[in-house]
């Protein structure tokens, strides 16, 4: 636990050490404040030409505000991951400092997990940068919290998914550039994949997209917590980083 | 300490060790001497466990490199040939994180860190951020990371290799000054570094193993001879070559004398001895005796590449001779 600690503390200041860290939770930022902005101003507008009309649609702030608002964050952060994950193994086998690692009485599931838990602890900070917005929604309105809290699990669970293949991809080169890039392009089809399927009820797009890691986030975002999405995201976490841990052993009696 | 009973490691289509045995004692320093690609680094990031022998077994302090990494690890400081640095931290920073990594407590950690701080002579750049060092001090932050946890083993590849002459001294007295409580494998190219800081040699060519003893019988085995450069002209101005030759010739233990170069009135000759013999005394009273000025009197050592050549040739010829 303590070695786990260790690299996780050694990842997260090398991520704070140069400009990737502050960029990511600036981009995040900006374009969460965009689409904030966006969808508050639809919100106030409609309610405005509600009351015009003199209807009375019951307005919702959690339904109509945070919840597309999550969703758009769990898309950002889709194209953010990838920028985390690319350096975890890349730079140190592109620099040698792999060396130290593994020939240092540590076990190739300490520094894996103490990698991912770095990784996951910048996706934090970065998912955090939007509960400044989402605290002005608190400040103004009665939005009710727990779907709040829900949504933001489900955004942590689908990160720390994501961020887990990231890695597994992160091992197998040495070129951070190839890392980002087939990262970003297995997020980018994930994506894909869920848009895609979600016009179709054949039973290849039900499959296709169970397994797809961002259907499972539109319970979350809704504010429900469902066993089999709790269940697929943590099994995918796990399988990620068990295949992490096959790739690193393979390495070692290739290389 | 060390024990590697027939080695072998092979990658996707070439062997890059060959079935290598040999032993190492408590305390010992031993030289891992090889040409580029012989097969020196893979030997030791298997006794690091950096990487699995395809064959054979490897044990350091009784524990098996494949069966027991966690604890050989433990035992086993490694430099490798690029210091395993982040350039992101500060050196102390960097020490303090690698000591963690070994299993230091966290009570002890701040006085060993200064410690090899002090003997390293890093003490001055502490506060630095390691991107910003120059080689000199990147190596020996990557010799302090090797000792930080006081290991019983110490493997440094190709340690002074990218230094300057005073930093090379410097670490090659840093090394000598370690041995006795650890037993240190080095690795080079260079055959006077081996000279200088080892007790025992393994050279090794092609992934063979080539030959392993002590560095004096090795010196003596492979310089039987001797060859001197020697310069000098005559007080005069008009030194006569042949009779100089001659003279030359004449001294005691000489078997070869040949001129290499005559401009301005300075003679330079090369002499080789008979097996054993020192000359270089005897020549130089010779040349004063004679009235002539000495300018230069140097031994001319054997190269790597000639010793090489010498010890793969007689390999060659052994096991000729026993499959006839």
């Amino acid at each position: 636990m303590r070695s786990i600690l260790l690299i996780c503390q050694k990842e997260l200041k090398s991520y704070f050490a140069s400009p990737i860290a502050y960029l990511l939770m600036a981009f995040f930022g900006l374009i969460f404040g965009f689409g904030m902005f966006t969808a508050t101003r639809d919100f106030v507008r409609f309610s405005f030409q509600m009351q015009a009309q003199g209807q009375s649609m019951p307005m919702n702030v959690n339904e109509q505000i945070i919840r597309p608002l999550l969703g758009f964050g769990s898309t950002i952060s889709l194209f953010l991951i990838p920028m985390i994950t690319m350096r975890l193994f890349a730079e140190e086998k592109r620099s040698g400092t792999i060396e130290l690692l593994l020939t240092s009485p540590v076990t190739d599931t300490q520094i894996i997990l103490g990698k991912w838990l770095g990784a996951m602890l910048l996706y934090l900070c970065v998912l955090l940068m939007s509960v400044l917005n989402v605290g002005l929604l608190f400040a103004w309105g009665k939005p009710d919290i727990r779907p709040v809290l829900v949504a933001y699990l489900g955004l942590l669970l689908q990160g720390g998914c994501l961020l887990a293949i990231g890695e597994f991809i992160s091992t197998t080169t040495r070129n951070q550039i190839i890392a980002g890039g087939v990262t970003f392009f297995v997020c980018l089809m994930l994506w894909l994949l869920n848009w895609f399927t979600s016009f179709d009820n054949s039973t290849m797009a039900t499959i296709v997209n169970y397994l797809s890691i961002v259907t499972h986030f539109d319970n979350f975002a809704k504010g429900v917590i469902e066993t089999k999405d709790v269940i697929f995201y943590l099994s995918m976490i796990f399988f990620a980083l068990f295949i992490t841990s096959r790739a690193m052993e393979s390495l070692r009696w290739r290389s | 300490m060390i024990k590697v009973e027939g080695l072998t490691k092979r990658y996707a289509r070439t062997v890059a060790v060959d079935n290598i045995s040999f032993e190492v004692e408590k305390g010992q320093i031993v030289g891992f001497l090889g040409p580029n690609g012989a097969g020196k680094t893979t030997t030791m990031r298997v006794l690091t466990c950096f990487l699995p022998p395809s064959q054979g077994k490897a044990t350091v302090a009784g524990f098996d490199v494949l069966e027991n990494p966690m604890e050989v690890k433990k035992r086993i400081g490694y430099l490798p040939e690029t210091p395993p640095l982040y350039p992101e931290m500060e050196v102390v920073e960097y020490l303090h994180f690698v000591g963690k990594l070994k299993g230091i407590v966290s009570g002890e950690i701040r006085s060993r860190v200064d410690d090899v701080m002090r003997r390293c002579a890093v003490a001055d750049v502490q506060n630095k951020l390691i991107s910003k060092l120059s080689k000199g001090y990147r190596q020996r932050v990557g010799l302090a990371q090797a000792i930080i946890h006081n290991p019983d083993v110490l493997i440094l590849d190709e340690p002074t290799s990218g230094l300057d002459p005073k930093q090379i001294i410097e670490t090659r007295e840093l090394i000598r000054s370690l041995a006795g409580d650890h037993t240190i494998i080095l690795s080079t190219h260079i055959l006077s570094e081996v000279e200088h800081s080892c007790e025992r040699v393994i050279i090794i060519a092609e992934g063979k193993l080539v030959a392993i003893d002590s560095v004096s019988n090795l010196t003596n085995r492979l310089r039987g001879s001797e060859a001197v450069a020697v310069e000098l002209e005559a007080a005069d101005g008009r030194p006569n070559p042949s009779e100089v030759q001659q003279r030359l010739e004449q001294v005691s233990g000489v078997s070869r004398v040949v001129m290499k170069d005559s401009r301005n009135g300075r003679l330079a000759f090369e002499v080789e001895s008979l097996q054993g013999k020192h000359i270089r005394s005897d020549l130089a009273r010779t040349v004063v005796n004679s009235g002539w000025n000495l300018n230069e009197l140097r031994s001319v050592g054997l190269s790597l590449e000639d010793i090489f050549l010498q010890l793969t040739a007689a390999e060659q010829k052994d096991t000729a001779g026993a499959e006839k």
